[in-house]
């Protein structure tokens, strides 16, 4: 095994719960040669049982990968899968009990509401009876009572993502797998989708893990997200750590609008690090990576975590000229040039003249530095 | 935790890895080969005998007699005289491979002049409405082609509809003699293949962004221009699929000539027909097949290339 | 003004003369079709001048002892040769579709194509030659010549509709089914299957229709009294014209129009 490099697993299951999923040094290529792709890099992750988790990263990232090698679908080239314990990662998907969300739902178009549902328990070869109980409640469930006979291609995007759900749902799998379920849902629909889908898994108790590329949807419906990038793990944690405590400058930059820029370290202290910012003003950040030498080093704050000041403010840590001010209807977003040609954006609720000199003050407690 | 040691996950997945690779292979040799071997055996496998037959001597009844002989070629370019076995060169089979292609290739032009704009206007079709087209054009091809080919011969012969028109009316005092000439056999392989031209031209053209058309319009082109330049270069992949499409056939037609050029205008099809039946010499219909099948692989070999280009330019 | 060269509204789509040629072409295709069906109800034995409607023709076709001969023969042919290379076709297409590219691919694909590729006259002189060395060395003589012959010509006519269909369809709902505890044999019996099957009919049905109208291949192989409907009526056109094979032929075109719109149809509803 090679060094602990991509073994920095951040927040930690929370005592007292149980591991679902143990992904170890999971390693996947696509491909040979010249050509080959490198999927997943040594990956390794824990979810809990009962877990709402979220896999957050650009199209690319193995995030998609990781879900097919839980489900079955691919094997993995190195490093093993364990589910409850038991080790999984050579299984077929026939004999795993995790089930899947397809991202294009895969109804069976060939069969009704009530049939597609009642697949996999009729697979288990559970008795009829069983089947139809559970069907209805499956569907009661996903509030489909009265479709149940339909054909699956006479149903609304919304309508086949609800018996989706239910499919995978019946056969009450260990682990729930969600392909970016939502992505074909327009934005209303999507919302309440998120609502629901919390709903299910609190109902259900289920390990819930979903895989998504939109930020916003990850912040709002998990218990932990795991930001992934080429092929590899960066953060684990929960939204508000993942948010207001990025690690690293990918995360910083994935995750919401967020201003970064050089800086200098001078000392880090037990209240945070001192740093000399863009026109020689300094500021106490926080440091949540390891191994910050003094020297330089970006630091990112969020636009809300700023305001605007009269330039010659004392409070302000940096000073320019605004630029553009864009209206976003629950405020402005300030575009502000420093001295230097950094442009930062601030939110704000006034907006201030154009090419006015300008003052921004800085929230206590929310600059960041990042590790690069 | 039940932590396996890393051995056994790695034994375990190879083992994985192995039966899902050699089931999946098992089981394709195991569908695709009965298909394989039949066409293998009855398909491909008598090509090389008729081959083998064309450099052997004819039997008396048909078949053939094991000796060597190069006769069946040579007997394309000269004939042999009965007396004196002196070859004097002749070109009636020459002229029938001549006739052959000729025909295949002006039915080859005649069915693009009529089906590229009939595919054209297809594609520009409403999709609702453009499958009921497809559907009208391929229909007579599904249908039997002697029986397409007896209607025009209906339609075409001296007592046929035609000349009952011209002669009715008093436009010709003698009905025009259209059958068993080669404007017939023409006439009847355009009405054969057609069919063929419209379905890949179609295809090429429906997949034809009309916002390019729009485009072209956009930076001054005219009609002609914009079909000149933008549409008929891009549909063709299409244009050369359904040349080939036509012209193979065409050029080893049978029934075709046989019906509308009366056994007297010969193409190569009722030729290589004809020696392994009233005619009896079965290598010489070898060589002729042999020679009509060379013909057909530089044909296709034309189409490899071209089409392989065509797609790589659309991308 | 520019614009006053051409039409307020311009339909960019149109060339000129390319409407009028379609429609020439559809009526050069069954302007022939429709005057024989016409003259087939025509009482009186030209065929050309209409006089009566008149059902006598078919009336003397159903009462031809040859015409009925032949036609059994050519469904005993069709059906048997339908039944083989459906089954060969849709195994073969399971086989080249659904995964990666494996060493070979091309060359099935060359393989299975090839009766399309040779031109019929060759395809059907060389299956002569090899049939004829078979007779001779085993002794056997039989229609079973003549059906594995169309076998082979269905083959590909029947794995094209197949093959297209199974890479129409999505292999996601295989691996739903499989997901939801499907065996592999159940995921071929409850999803692969019932997807494929409009293919697979269709397949058939072109299979049928090209074994029932084949006429070069039959003409070559088929012994005695193993005339098929087509050769039965081009020995019936050398002979002279009647109305009657107006009337067959018409009765055979109608079998080839309905399977060929089903067809149509299957494929309609599949969208």
């Amino acid at each position: 095994m090679p060094p602990e490099r991509n073994r920095t697993e951040t927040g930690q299951p929370g005592q007292g719960k149980a591991v679902m999923v143990r992904a170890d040094g999971v390693t996947k290529t696509f491909g040979r040669g010249a050509s080959m792709v490198t999927a997943l890099d040594r990956v390794s992750l824990s979810i809990n049982e009962n877990e709402f988790l979220t896999l957050l990263g650009p199209s690319g990232c193995g995030k998609t990968t990781l879900l097919r090698l839980i489900a079955g679908f691919e094997l993995p080239d190195a490093g093993q899968i364990l589910l409850d314990g038991q080790e999984i990662g050579h299984l077929p998907p026939y004999q795993r009990p995790v089930n899947t969300v397809f991202q294009s739902y895969a109804l069976f178009p060939h069969m009704s509401v009530a049939r597609n549902i009642g697949f996999g328990l009729e697979m288990q070869g559970r008795p009829a009876s069983e089947v139809a109980q559970t069907t209805a409640r499956m569907l009661a469930l996903v509030r489909m009572e009265d479709m149940a006979d339909r054909r699956t291609d006479q149903l609304s995007g919304g309508q086949q993502q609800r018996v989706a759900l239910a499919r995978a749902l019946a056969p009450h799998p260990k682990v729930l797998l969600l392909d970016e379920p939502l992505s074909a849902l327009d934005l209303k629909l999507r919302k309440n989708m998120q609502i629901e889908l919390k709903r299910l898994q609190n109902e259900t108790g289920i390990t819930f893990i979903f895989v998504t590329h939109d930020q916003e949807e990850a912040l709002t419906m998990s218990d932990r997200i795991a930001v992934m990038s080429a092929g590899r793990i960066l953060q684990v944690g929960t939204p508000k750590e993942i948010y207001h405590r990025p690690s690293s400058r990918f995360v910083a930059d994935f995750i919401g609008d967020i201003n970064i820029f050089a800086a200098t370290l001078e000392k880090t202290g037990p209240d945070g690090a001192t740093v000399t910012l863009p026109g020689g003003g300094k500021a106490v950040a926080q440091v949540h990576a390891a191994g910050v030498v003094p020297g330089p080093v970006s630091v990112a704050i969020r636009p809300e975590d700023m305001h605007l000041t009269a330039a010659e403010d004392k409070s302000a840590a940096i000073r320019g000229r605004i630029g553009n001010v864009v209206y976003f209807g629950s405020g402005n977003n300030v575009h502000v040039t420093l001295a230097d040609g950094t442009e930062v954006i601030v939110r704000s609720n006034e907006a201030g003249a154009v090419d006015s000199p300008v003052g921004i003050a800085f929230s206590p407690g929310k600059l960041q530095v990042l590790e690069d | 935790m039940t932590d396996l040691s890393a051995s056994t996950v790695a034994d375990n997945l190879a083992r994985a890895r192995r039966i899902s690779e050699s089931t999946a292979r098992r089981r394709r040799l195991q569908l695709l080969m009965p298909a394989l071997i039949v066409i293998g055996i009855f398909g491909l496998f008598p090509l090389t005998i008729t081959a083998t037959y064309s450099f052997l001597s004819p039997g008396t009844y048909g078949g053939v007699r094991w000796e060597f002989s190069t006769d069946a070629y040579v007997q394309f370019l000269f004939q042999r005289d009965i007396f004196d076995d002196t070859l004097s060169f002749s070109d009636s089979y020459l002229r029938i491979i001549g006739r052959s292609v000729g025909l295949a290739f002006v039915t080859t032009i005649g069915a693009l002049i009529l089906g590229f704009p009939t595919a054209y206007f297809i594609a520009s079709k409403p999709p609702n409405q453009r499958n009921l087209w497809l559907f009208l054009i391929t229909l007579p091809f599904w249908t039997n082609l002697l029986i397409r080919t007896y209607a025009i011969l209906l339609i075409i012969r001296d007592e046929g509809l035609i000349n009952f028109a011209l002669v009715g009316s008093g436009l010709r005092s003698t009905p025009l003699n259209i059958l068993y000439t080669d404007p017939a056999v023409f006439i009847g392989l355009i009405y054969s293949y057609l069919p063929f031209m419209v379905l890949p031209l179609y295809a090429s053209l429906e997949k034809l962004d009309f916002k390019l058309v729009e485009a072209a319009y956009d930076l001054y082109a005219t009609r002609l221009q914009v079909l000149r330049r933008v549409i008929i270069p891009l549909a063709r992949p299409g244009i050369v699929a359904g040349c080939i499409l036509v012209f193979i056939p065409g050029l080893g037609a049978y029934i075709t000539p046989t019906l509308l050029g009366g056994g007297k205008k010969l193409m190569m099809g009722n030729m290589i027909a004809e020696q392994f039946g009233a005619s009896r010499n079965w290598p010489f219909g070898s060589a002729a097949a042999l020679i009509l099948m060379t013909v057909v692989m530089l044909a296709l070999v034309v189409y490899v290339r071209n089409s392989g280009q065509g797609g790589r330019r659309h991308g | 003004m520019a614009d006053a060269r051409r039409p307020r509204t311009m339909d960019l789509r149109k060339q000129p003369g390319f409407n009028q040629i379609a429609w020439l072409c559809l009526i050069f295709l069954y302007a022939p079709i429709v005057v024989l069906i016409v003259f087939s109800f025509n009482d009186n034995r030209s065929v050309v001048r209409w006089t009566e409607f008149s059902l006598r023709w078919y009336a003397a076709a159903l009462d031809n002892q040859g015409i009925r001969n032949a036609t059994i023969v050519s469904f005993k042919v069709a059906s048997v040769a339908t039944v083989f290379g459906t089954i060969l076709a849709t195994m073969a297409a399971l086989a080249t579709t659904r995964t990666a590219p494996f060493r070979g691919q091309t060359l099935s694909y060359a393989i299975i194509n090839q009766p399309l590729m040779v031109p019929e006259i060759v395809t059907a002189v060389s299956t002569l030659a090899l049939f004829a060395i078979i007779k001779q060395l085993t002794g056997l003589t039989g229609i079973g010549y003549l059906m594995l012959a169309h076998t082979v010509f269905c083959i590909p006519f029947a794995y094209m509709p197949i093959r297209a269909r199974l890479e129409d369809m999505s292999l996601t709902l295989e691996q739903a089914a499989a997901d939801l505890y499907a065996t592999p044999f159940q995921v071929f019996r409850r999803v692969t299957l019932p997807m494929m099957s409009p293919g697979i009919v269709a397949g058939a049905m072109l299979a049928f229709v090209v074994s029932l109208d084949d006429v070069i291949i039959t003409l070559m192989v088929a012994g005695p009294g193993e005339t098929t409907l087509p050769i039965y009526i081009l020995g019936q056109i050398r002979r002279g014209i009647t109305p009657e094979i107006n009337a067959v032929s018409t009765l055979l075109l109608g079998l080839s129009v309905i399977l060929v719109t089903a067809f149509f149809l299957i494929g309609q509803r599949r969208r």
